[in-house]
């Protein structure tokens, strides 16, 4: 070992006997070999922060080093055997935790340590439950809202019918009862869980139990009143327009959300109309250029809001 | 077995009292009556190690349950770990290649 003591430390060349010991202290609490069993390299650290110390905090031979009579090397001192070689032998269960949860001779109760292993693999005797598996299943908006039946092919080619329940939320899980790990000596089987992810709808989006849409409306419809159809998730209904709606006028189909289940009632349908011009022709043109609109301004709600 | 009279030849700094203190506290065992105690060589390493702790390492007194139940429950499993690896190493030889295999994934 030949390496610079000072560096190895961490210390200056004229860091006080105090900051060598303090410095010393806090490696070796770090790297002592007893606290870093199997680690290799923790026990050269250590090695080489004790001779370091042993070095500099000897004032004679410190000395001795400043002024290059001797370097940092020694003769390595005989270690007597240190507590870990005992320790991780057998003779180390003379000391064998004795606190909560010892599990009476050590070495003899592997469970706890690798319990997965255990009840995955079946190396334990008693029957035991089958793991749990868990799966993904990207669903679409409408079999999520509806409800719907979709097969799901697993990893090692088996295939599970997944009744996918109406209403069905982004990230809900199912359980699929049996249908996971094979149990062990007679043991149930796991289960299935199946978390489901909603695809996003090209129209539809959905808020609890209500779902909302923006429904394009020609001119005409919107002027003049209409019927008109309109797709909601259990297929389209006609919807009567009053005339005189507008861009943004925002109706309601009550009960034509997401359908009732379970505990909750049925969400309803937002509809938000968008008012679409369309082509325009001549005889549309020449119409506007004769006509006004004394005092509406569509912009009369920014101004003034400009900041 | 080992007397306290050949412990203190390594140990100088190492008092009766003191000694005594950690039987008492059950941080080192020892066999026979107080003060003419016989230790194995795994208990001189431990006075060794505690020595360290305490003196070298200046690590209070009080602090070290704390630390001997964490050094005791650490070599626990690294026996445990050790009787695994003799049970693995009887497994036939693909069953351990392809339990290394799932380990360094």
């Amino acid at each position: 070992m030949a390496d610079d003591p000072y560096k190895i430390l961490g210390v200056s060349r004229d860091a006080t006997a105090e900051q060598i010991r303090a410095a010393y202290r806090k490696l070796a609490k770090k790297h002592h070999p007893d606290l870093n069993p199997g680690n290799k390299a923790a026990e050269d650290l250590f090695k080489q922060v004790s001779s370091a110390n042993e070095l500099l905090s000897d004032p004679e031979k410190r000395a001795r080093f400043d002024r290059g009579e001797i370097d940092a090397s020694g003769a390595e001192k005989v270690q007597p055997r240190a507590y870990r070689q005992y320790a991780d032998s057998g003779s180390g269960e003379r000391y064998a935790y004795t606190g909560a949860g010892a599990g009476g001779f050590a070495g003899e109760n592997f469970e706890d340590l690798f319990s997965n292993i255990f009840e995955q693999r079946g190396a334990r005797s008693g029957p035991a439950r089958g793991a749990d598996a868990r799966y993904v299943l990207e669903a679409a908006f409408l079999d999520a809202v509806n409800g719907a039946t979709q097969r799901l092919t697993l990893p090692d080619g088996h295939v599970l019918d997944v009744k996918i329940p109406p209403g069905t939320n982004d990230g809900d899980v199912l359980r699929l009862r049996g249908r996971g790990q094979p149990g062990r000596n007679n043991g149930p089987a796991g289960d299935a869980l199946i978390e489901i992810h909603v695809a996003p709808h090209a129209f539809f989006r959905r808020e609890g139990q209500d779902v909302f849409m923006d429904l394009p409306v020609s001119l005409p419809e919107a002027v003049l009143g209409s019927r008109v159809n309109v797709p909601t998730p259990a297929g389209p209904v006609a919807m009567k327009l009053n005339p005189h709606v507008d861009t943004g006028t925002e109706l309601r189909l009550r009960g034509r959300g997401v359908p009732a289940h379970g505990k909750q009632a049925s969400g309803d349908l937002y509809v938000k109309l968008r008012v679409a011009i369309g082509p325009v022709d001549e005889k549309l043109e020449a119409f506007l250029k004769d006509w006004t609109q004394p005092g509406f301004n569509p912009r009369s709600q920014m101004e003034g809001e400009q900041k | 077995m080992i007397s306290f009279e050949v412990i203190q030849l390594e140990f100088r700094d190492l008092t009766k009292d003191e000694l005594g203190r950690w039987i008492d506290l059950a941080f080192v065992r020892a066999e026979g009556p107080p003060g003419e105690w016989r230790f194995q060589e795994i208990d001189v390493a431990r006075i060794r190690l505690i020595l360290e702790l305490r003196h070298t390492l200046e690590i209070e007194e009080q602090s070290l349950p704390v630390i001997l139940s964490l050094v005791d429950q650490l070599y626990d499993m690294r026996r445990r770990i050790g009787r695994l690896n003799e049970a693995l190493a009887d497994l036939p030889p693909e069953v351990r290649t392809a339990l290394v295999a799932k380990l360094v994934q």
